[in-house]
C-alpha cells in the first residue's frame, strides 16, 4: 500500500491556516498525487484555533482525519496545546519559537458557520498599509503578530521524533512582510514533506495569486522570497 | 334531461370541467365548496384553461375534491398545495396552476408558504374556502373563526384577548405582493361577483402578471349547527362585518384592460 | 486550475458540495429547490451559478418544508427535480418523503449530515441515518446511497436520478459534513460518453404539450383500512421487488475472518484502512460495507459472516447502522462489537484499536 504523508497544520485565525493547507493540498493534485484536505471547522472557533489536515499520496488516501500527524505544525501555544494528541514518536514537529502574543480573537460570534471565514488579523499592527487597499479589500488578512509575548513554551511539546523551531513570524514581521507569514509556513512544509518539489507549489500560488501577482509583482517576490525562506529553514534541519 | 340538454335548450348544470362521475360530490348539504367550485369550473370552461391545468387540492374538506375536476389533480399536504403548485409551475411555466384550500392550509399551517409566494409574486392562482372553523376534522377554530364565535376549541367563544384576531388573509396578502398580484374576497352569497373574481385571478395568471388570492366566504352549516336561514345570515352578516367583499388589489394592467 | 467541463473526462479537486452540484448538471437535472443550511449551503452556491449557465433553473424557498414540497411539483411538472438538506432540515424534508413514499414520486434529496440531534453541531455525524432511511410516517419505502467520498458523490448523484424515475421511490444520497466540504480529486464525465443511459423523465400531470390527455387524480388519502392495506402492499411488493436491483454492498476477506469490520460512509474508509493494516500484520480480519442502506444487504452479509466469530460496528452514531445490522442478522448468535461515537469522526487508527482489542 502506497505510503500517506499525514500533515496538521493550526495556528490561530488570522495565521491562514486553512490557505496554505488549500494550496498544498492543490499542489500535491496538480503534481498528479492523491490528495486530501478537510478543515477543522465549529466550535472550536471559539477560542480561536484552526486545525487543517491534508493527506498526500501516490496511492488511496483512507479516513479523513487521523490521529498521528507525520508533520505536525502548530504556530502559536493554544495551537500546541489543541494539538497534542496528533504528537507521536514518528511525528515531526515545527513550531513558530518567535516571542509573540497569540491573538485575541474579538470573538462575540458564538457557532461561527461558515467555517472559512478566517477572522482579520486581531493583533497586526497596519501590516497592510503598503499594499494598494483596493487589491486586499474583502480579503481574510492574514499576518503575522506583533505583541510581544511569550511564545510557545518548548516544555509544552511533546515527545516526537524531530523538533524543528523557526522564527516565522520575526522574518514575516522584520524581513519579508508580515502578509506572507503563512507563505513562510508553507514553504517550511514543502520541505518536511518531502514529496513535493518547490517549483509545484510556485505553480499553485500562480494559479490563485497569479492575477494578483500580475497587477503588483512586487507581491510574487515577495511570496516567493517567503517560500524559499521557509523551505531552506527546513531543509537544512531535515 | 339528457334530451333536453341533446336539443341544446337546458343548460348543463355543471361545467364541463367537471368530472360528471363523482357526482353528486361529497362535499355536506348546505356546504359552501360546490358553490365555489362551480364558479371555478365555469371559469375554466370560459377561458378554455382546462388542458393546461393542473388543480392542487389540500388536505381538510378540501381535499374532497380530489377527485372533482376531469383535470389533473393533486391533492397534496396540509399546507403544502401553494409550495407544490409553486414547484410545479416554476418547472413548467406553461402549466395553469390553481391551489385550492382552506382558512387553515392557508392562514395557519400554510400561512409562511402563501405569505412567500406572495412576496415572490408567484405566477399561480390560489383559491382559498374561508368558513370560520376546521370542517373536516370536526369544527375547531379557526385563524378566521370571528370573535364570540363557538368552536370545539373555543367552546365559550372566541376569546380575542387570548387567541387574536381574525386572519384577513387578502389584505396580508394585498399588503406584500408586489405590483402584478390580483386579491379579491368574494362570497357564496354572489355567486356571479365571486365567479367574476376567480375568472380574472386565473386571466391575470395567464397573462404572467403575478400571484391571484381569492379568498371566498362560504358555509359550514355542519359544524356552525345552523338552520339554511341561519346559514346565510351568518355568511351574509357576521362574516361580512368582518371580512370585506370586494377586490383588494388590482394590476394596473387590468384596470386599463389590456 | 482549469476551467471545468464535463466533456470528456476530466479530473478535478473540489469540496463535496461542488461535487454535487456538477453531478447534478451531469445528470441532466432541470431544478433545484433549497433552503440554506449548514454544512450543505454551498451546493446551491455552485448550483446558481452554474444554472444560468447550463440552462437550470433555481428556487430558494421559505424553509425546508417547501422545498421538499415545491421539489414534488418539480417532479409532478415531468422535471427532473432535487433538493438538499442536512439535520433539522432532514426533519422537515420528511413530511414530504412522505408523500414521495405514497404516491411513488421520483424526488432526490441529497443529506449532509451533521451533529443531532437537534442543532448540535454544523460539522459532521451519521446520526440522520436512521431518519433517512425510515423517517417517514410509513414503511421507509425509499432509497438510500451511503457514499464515502467524492467519486462516489458524484457516481451516486447521477444514479439517484436513475433510481428515482426508474422504480418511483424518493432517493436520498446519504453524505454527511466532512464530505461536504472535504477536497479530495475525482474525475467528473458525461455519464452517456460513459454508456450510462439518463432515464428521462416525464410529466406525471400537467403535460402541457399534450393539451387532450386523459386527466388524472392523484391522492395521498384514503378511506378505509383496507384501500390503504392494497395500496400500502403494491408499494411494498415494488419496493421488495426494486430492492434486489438496486442494493449496493462491499465485502473484502469476510471469507476467513473472525472478525468482520462493519462500517458506512465516510466511516467505511477508515475500516477499510484497518483492514488492510490488519490484514498486512496477518490478523484474519473481514470488511463489509453497506453502499446502500436502504435497502440494506441484509442477506449478504449473513453469507459474508457466516464463518465470522465476531463483528465490529463503527459508527459515527449511537447504534443508527448496528440497529440496521440487528434488523438485517436477526437469529444469528454472532458476538457483535462497537464503536460509537455519536457525531465525531473515526479514523482508521482507532478501528485497528478497537479491532486489536478484540
Amino acid at each position: 500500500m502506497a505510503r500517506v504523508t499525514k500533515v496538521a497544520l493550526a495556528g490561530e485565525g488570522g495565521q491562514g491556516v486553512q490557505s496554505i493547507a488549500e494550496i498544498l493540498a492543490e499542489a500535491a493534485n496538480e503534481e498528479g498525487k492523491n490528495a486530501l484536505y478537510i478543515p477543522n471547522f465549529g466550535v472550536e472557533q471559539r477560542g480561536g484555533v484552526s486545525i487543517a489536515y491534508v493527506q498526500i499520496s501516490d496511492g488511496h488516501i483512507g479516513a479523513p482525519k487521523f490521529i498521528e500527524a507525520d508533520i505536525l505544525i502548530p504556530l502559536s501555544p493554544r495551537a500546541v496545546h489543541r494539538t497534542t494528541e496528533h504528537a507521536g514518536k514518528n511525528t515531526i514537529y515545527i513550531y513558530d519559537n518567535s516571542l509573540v502574543a497569540e491573538g485575541e480573537v474579538n470573538d462575540n460570534i458564538v457557532g461561527l458557520q461558515y467555517f472559512d471565514v478566517t477572522p482579520p488579523c486581531p493583533t497586526a499592527d497596519q501590516p497592510n498599509k503598503d499594499l494598494p487597499q483596493d487589491m486586499i479589500a474583502g480579503e481574510p488578512k492574514t499576518c503575522s503578530f506583533s505583541r510581544p509575548g511569550p511564545g510557545i513554551d518548548p516544555k509544552d511539546i511533546p515527545e516526537v521524533k524531530k523538533v524543528i523551531a523557526i522564527p516565522a513570524n520575526d522574518i514575516a514581521k522584520d524581513e519579508l512582510h508580515p502578509r506572507v507569514f503563512n507563505i513562510i509556513i508553507l514553504g517550511a512544509v514543502i520541505a518536511a514533506t518531502e514529496v513535493l518539489p518547490l517549483d509545484a507549489i510556485k505553480k499553485a500560488l500562480e494559479a490563485k495569486l497569479g492575477h494578483k501577482f500580475e497587477a503588483n509583482p512586487k507581491l510574487r517576490d515577495m511570496n516567493y522570497q517567503a517560500l524559499e525562506r521557509g523551505y531552506n529553514l527546513i531543509k537544512g534541519a531535515m | 334531461m339528457q334530451e333536453l340538454k341533446e336539443q341544446g335548450t337546458l343548460q348543463p348544470a355543471m361545467p364541463t370541467c367537471w368530472n360528471e362521475e363523482t357526482k353528486p360530490h361529497k362535499f355536506c348539504p348546505g356546504c359552501g365548496h360546490g358553490i365555489i367550485l362551480k364558479a371555478l369550473g365555469e371559469a375554466i370552461d370560459e377561458l378554455g384553461i382546462k388542458g393546461k391545468m393542473v388543480y392542487g387540492c389540500d388536505i381538510g374538506c378540501s381535499l374532497l375534491a380530489w377527485d372533482f375536476f376531469a383535470i389533473d389533480t393533486v391533492q397534496t399536504h396540509h399546507g403544502r398545495t401553494t409550495p407544490v403548485i409553486t414547484g410545479m409551475k416554476r418547472a413548467n411555466p406553461d402549466i395553469i396552476g390553481v391551489a385550492y384550500m382552506g382558512d387553515g392550509g392557508g392562514y395557519a399551517i400554510g400561512s409562511q408558504h402563501l405569505f412567500n409566494a406572495a412576496v415572490r409574486n408567484e405566477k399561480i392562482t390560489i383559491i382559498l374556502c374561508n368558513n370560520c372553523n376546521y370542517g373536516m376534522t370536526g369544527g375547531q377554530m379557526a385563524p378566521t373563526t370571528l370573535p364570540g364565535m363557538k368552536t370545539e376549541t373555543s367552546p365559550y367563544g372566541r376569546d380575542i384577548e387570548a387567541t387574536g384576531a381574525p386572519t384577513k388573509g387578502p389584505e396580508m396578502v394585498a399588503a406584500v405582493a408586489p405590483e402584478g398580484a390580483y386579491v379579491a374576497r368574494g362570497t357564496i352569497a354572489n355567486p356571479r361577483q365571486m365567479k367574476g373574481f376567480i375568472k380574472k385571478a386565473l386571466e391575470n395568471q395567464i397573462a404572467g402578471r403575478g400571484l391571484s388570492f381569492v379568498e371566498c366566504l362560504s358555509s359550514c352549516p355542519t359544524n356552525w349547527r345552523t338552520n339554511a336561514k341561519q346559514t346565510w345570515e351568518f355568511v351574509e352578516k357576521d362574516m361580512t362585518e368582518y371580512f370585506k367583499v370586494g377586490e383588494l388589489r388590482v394590476p394596473s394592467e387590468m384596470k386599463e384592460g389590456k | 486550475m482549469a476551467e471545468v467541463s464535463l466533456k470528456g473526462e476530466q479530473r478535478v479537486f473540489m469540496t463535496g458540495n461542488e461535487v454535487i452540484a456538477w453531478a447534478a448538471v451531469a445528470a441532466k437535472v432541470d431544478i433545484m429547490y433549497g433552503y440554506p443550511i449548514t454544512p450543505q449551503n454551498e451546493i446551491m452556491h455552485y448550483w446558481t451559478r452554474l444554472a444560468p449557465k447550463h440552462n437550470k433553473k433555481f428556487l430558494q424557498t421559505e424553509d425546508e418544508i417547501s422545498a421538499g414540497f415545491t421539489s414534488l411539483g418539480g417532479v409532478l411538472s415531468g422535471r427532473k427535480a432535487f433538493t438538499a438538506t442536512a439535520g433539522p432540515g432532514n426533519v422537515l424534508m420528511q413530511e414530504s418523503a412522505g408523500m414521495a413514499e405514497m404516491m411513488r414520486l421520483p424526488m432526490v434529496y441529497v443529506i449532509q449530515q451533521r451533529g443531532g440531534p437537534s442543532t448540535a453541531t454544523v460539522i459532521y455525524a451519521q446520526q440522520e441515518t436512521t431518519l433517512t432511511t425510515f423517517g417517514g410516517n410509513g414503511e421507509g419505502h425509499r432509497i438510500v446511497y451511503s457514499t464515502a467520498g467524492h467519486q462516489e458523490l458524484f457516481d451516486y448523484t447521477i444514479k439517484a436520478f436513475n433510481s428515482a424515475w426508474t422504480y418511483r421511490f424518493p432517493t436520498f444520497i446519504l453524505g454527511d459534513g466532512y464530505q461536504a466540504k472535504m477536497r479530495e480529486p475525482l474525475t467528473i464525465y458525461d455519464p452517456e460518453e460513459r454508456g450510462i443511459t439518463l432515464v428521462k423523465p416525464e410529466p406525471i400531470l400537467g403535460d402541457t404539450e399534450r393539451p387532450d390527455r386523459p386527466y388524472k387524480h392523484l391522492r395521498n388519502t384514503y378511506n378505509t383500512e383496507d384501500e390503504l392495506y392494497n395500496v400500502v402492499m403494491a408499494n411494498q411488493r415494488d419496493w421488495d421487488a426494486m430492492a434486489d436491483k438496486v442494493v449496493e454492498w462491499d465485502a473484502k476477506g469476510c471469507e476467513d475472518a473472525d472478525i468482520i469490520i462493519v462500517t458506512h460512509g465516510i466511516v467505511s474508509r477508515a475500516g477499510l484502512g484497518a483492514y488492510n493494516q490488519l490484514r498486512a500484520e496477518g490478523k484474519k480480519v473481514g470488511y463489509f460495507r453497506p453502499i446502500t442502506v436502504r435497502p440494506f444487504p441484509g442477506k449478504q452479509l449473513q453469507e459474508a459472516m457466516k464463518n465470522a466469530k465476531k463483528l465490529l460496528i463503527a459508527e459515527s452514531a449511537y447504534g443508527q447502522l448496528l440497529k440496521l445490522v440487528q434488523t438485517h442478522t436477526y437469529g444469528s448468535t454472532i458476538e457483535i462489537a462497537t464503536l460509537l461515537k455519536p457525531g465525531v469522526g473515526i479514523t482508521s487508527e482507532e478501528i485497528y484499536e478497537e479491532c486489536s482489542k478484540l
